[in-house]
């Protein structure tokens, strides 16, 4: 398709502070699991509140509430940026 | 008492369920274990009517049945238990009305079990001024079930709660939130036709969960398996398709019953709060600064009634000598069990204000942004954000440290951490170091403000925590997991702490530690004070008659001479068989057999060291004044050679041995009861006195 949509997709540890996305989908299977239990489903926005002063994990907000979660967890969330 | 109503209190972590609990119950509870897992199980019994009590039981916090880790399956334990006798009559799921939307989906979960249910909506204080609107009565409509608001902190609502709990039917009411059959149709069918259940969502999640329920049988387990292959089950797929359903209903749920009002939203306290306190720099700062604090208090405040406690102790071991007939019995009372109280008595404050600190941490939610912060650096080493608060605990006593890992769910982080929390430098090292380093550093001052000593000692405790990184650190290497390790963590709203809660948790701490580690410290000084007062009779015979003598009483006098049959009989004592035997095994480090039995008498404790130091080389005077033991110490030499035994190379050597070497009954039960294994503490044992074997080997051998 020529005519990209402006449509981004991304994953989560990609956000930048302040950032957020909806999510689309898992890359992993067994993450997700957990993921859903505690609130990260697909549709839901998310937004990235901080990072930790050594660069790993960080703080979204999801569902309502703030969540932690290392990088390599978020990076089996994919998004599509809002 | 017209029987009793079990009720089960079962919740998401941070939704204030604890603090429903002590509301309904008040001191009124009984902390037991539940078989196999190191969860408390806290019960307790509350007049719900004036005919009715009902025994409540708290479960472990969870976000779903779907257990993450070996503790949390007790949840779902619990509400299968056919048979056993904690099945409960009632469920009351505590949620967070804040925080609806993730708390709800334990509530379907429990809800299509179809057993009886009361929803909590705890914290409804921080939903209304957080512009949420909930209709309640339409909740409750469209539940099927008995909502109460309630607010634990104020105690607001409980009697509402109580009294709907003394109402309750034993039929479940609830309606049924989604599908469950048409996950696994077949499956579901066949398995409540073999098992008994009451409802399709119990066999369903018999179908997930049978390996790791211990009320089936293995025959049932591989029933359940063998028809989970006919039916070709996935687990993740069901589990995942199961969630997302709960999801829906919940938002359905939520756009009918709940209303935000928009003007109140924008950014929280919280997030405004979070973004000073975790910041890459003041958030560090600010922690660093926290750590001084609190362990500046647990040194400087402590002190003064560990002073109290101690000379409290020495004055009735006075008074009990003075009033007492002098025998066997009256020396086993004052040497062996009042000084081994005193010994666990003397750590409560230091334990008091070490919790005092915890608990307000984390009932503020600190303590999460603490692990958000450190997750990235203790995770390298092997171990967990989770594994600071234990860490630094360690420099208090071990064995509050120990059980305060609790909070980390990876098993394999929870044991690594629990196996290096011991090499951190504990109080009872503190008066070992400071005889040690006042023998033999020179009370110098380096550029005329930093005191030698004072640098020797820092480098101690920097010494035991690298230790402790880099024995964790190796450890990773070794220690197999089947555990998946995560980190997703809530991170709770910033509260105020509550004064009550943590006056409890301060009490239970230092309760147990008393019960648990006091036991074993009072056991073991009760068998050292044996070993060190018996010995082969004929021996003993011989000493007494010597110093019976009247040529004895002229040499010496009668303080002196009680000081020199004191000594000589400790080392004609088992003990003192003990340090020879012992020797030839520690002489490569430096060590002589008195030093021997000083290193067998610190198993109760370490600070034994001192007192045995004392008796030894027949201090006289008071045993505790380290300024006449130490005096003492510098002019022992040995008798064979005419070399003094306190040289350089020695004292270090046995610094670095009581760094390293697991001397401690205490911590080894307390290992053992966090575990339920003796694995562990043998193998913190062997690892930890292995260490510090060649460690000092190696220092007095290059010193020398």
């Amino acid at each position: 398709m020529r005519h990209s949509k402006k449509i981004q997709l991304m994953n989560l540890s990609e956000l930048e502070i302040g950032e957020s996305g909806t999510i689309t989908a898992f890359t992993d299977q067994h993450m997700s699991i957990k993921l859903m239990e505690m609130g990260c489903l697909p549709g839901e926005e998310v937004r990235l509140d901080q990072i930790a002063p050594l660069g790993d994990p960080i703080a979204i907000t999801v569902s309502g509430y703030k969540l932690s979660l290392r990088k390599t967890e978020a990076a089996t969330i994919l998004l599509k940026s809002n | 008492m017209n029987g009793t109503l079990k009720v089960a209190l079962i919740g998401n972590p941070n939704t204030g369920k604890s603090t429903l609990f002590n509301d309904l119950t008040g001191l009124n509870q009984k902390i037991g274990n539940f078989p196999g897992v190191t969860v408390d199980k806290k019960t307790g019994f509350s007049k719900v009517s004036p005919e009715l009590t009902a025994e409540i039981i708290d479960l472990p916090g969870i976000y779903s049945l779907y257990a993450k880790s070996r503790d949390e399956q007790i949840a779902f334990e619990v509400l299968y238990d056919k048979k056993g006798s904690l099945k409960p009559d009632l469920v009351v799921v505590v949620v967070d009305a804040s925080n609806l939307k993730r708390n709800m989906l334990l509530y379907t979960q429990v809800a299509d079990l179809n057993i009886p249910v009361i929803l909590a909506l705890n914290m409804i204080d921080v939903a209304d001024s957080n512009g949420l609107k909930i209709n309640i009565d339409k909740l409750s409509k469209k539940l099927g079930v008995t909502v109460i608001p309630v607010n634990a902190r104020d105690n607001k609502g409980v009697e509402k709660l109580k009294e709907a709990i003394a109402y309750s039917t034993k039929i479940a009411t609830q309606n049924k939130t989604i599908e469950v059959e048409e996950i696994a149709p077949m499956l579901i069918n066949e398995i409540a036709d073999n098992f008994e259940v009451n409802s399709s969502y119990e066999a369903l999640q018999l179908a997930h969960q049978h390996e790791n329920l211990s009320s089936l049988s293995e025959e049932q387990s591989d029933l359940v398996e063998t028809l989970e292959q006919k039916y070709s089950f996935h687990s993740s797929k069901a589990q995942a398709q199961e969630t997302i359903a709960r999801y829906n209903f919940i938002n359905d749920l939520l756009f009918d019953c709940v209303k935000q009002d928009e003007s109140a939203k924008g950014e929280t306290f919280s997030n405004k709060l979070d973004k000073v306190l975790t910041h890459r720099v003041f958030g560090l700062i600010i922690f660093v600064v926290i750590l001084f604090i609190v362990f500046q208090s647990i040194f400087t405040f402590a002190e003064y009634p560990m002073n109290f406690i101690e000379g409290l102790f020495l004055q009735l071991e006075q008074l009990l000598a003075n009033i007492l007939p002098a025998g066997v019995l009256t020396n086993l009372l004052i040497d062996g069990v009042i000084a081994g109280l005193s010994g666990v008595l003397v750590f409560v404050p230091q334990i008091l204000i070490l919790f005092l600190f915890i608990a307000i941490l984390e009932d503020t939610g600190y303590m999460a942004r603490v692990t958000f912060m450190m997750d990235k650096i203790m995770r390298k080493v092997g171990l967990n954000g989770k594994s600071v608060v234990p860490l630094i605990s360690g420099v208090a006593c071990a064995v509050p440290a120990i059980m305060s890992t609790r909070t980390i769910e990876n098993w394999k982080d929870r044991v690594i951490t629990i196996l290096v929390t011991p090499l951190m430098s504990c109080s009872a090292r503190l008066p070992v170091y400071t005889l040690l380093i006042s023998l033999v550093v020179p009370s110098k001052r380096l550029f005329g403000v930093l005191s030698l000593q004072g640098l020797t000692l820092l480098a101690m405790y920097l010494l035991g925590f690298f230790a402790a990184i880099g024995a964790a650190w190796v450890m990773k290497k070794i220690v197999k997991s089947r555990e998946k390790g995560y980190f997703i963590m809530e991170l709770p709203i910033y509260r105020m702490p509550r004064w009550s809660h943590i006056g409890l948790q301060m009490f239970e701490k230092a309760k147990t530690f008393v019960f648990e580690a006091g036991k074993v410290i009072i056991a073991v000084s009760v068998i050292l004070w044996v070993l060190s007062t018996y010995g082969p009779s004929e021996k003993m015979d011989a000493i007494n008659a010597k110093y019976a003598t009247p040529e004895m009483a002229k040499q010496f006098n009668p303080d002196q001479l009680q000081q020199h049959l004191k000594s000589e009989r400790l080392e004609a004592s088992y003990a003192g068989m003990l340090g020879r035997t012992i020797e030839p095994a520690i002489r490569p480090l430096g060590y002589d057999w008195k030093i021997g039995i000083a290193l067998i008498t610190s198993f109760a404790a370490r600070e034994v060291f001192v007192g045995t130091m004392a008796t030894i080389y027949s201090v006289e005077g008071d045993d505790s004044n380290i300024v006449s033991v130490r005096e003492k110490l510098s002019a022992a030499t040995n008798p064979q050679t005419g070399v003094k035994v306190f040289t350089f190379a020695t004292a270090f050597s046995l610094m670095i041995f009581y760094a390293f070497a697991m001397q401690c009954m205490s911590t080894l039960a307390v290992v053992y009861r966090e575990t339920k294994s003796w694995k562990w503490p043998v193998i913190m044992l062997v690892y930890m006195t292995g260490v510090a074997y060649l460690a000092s080997l190696v220092v007095y051998q290059l010193l020398k």
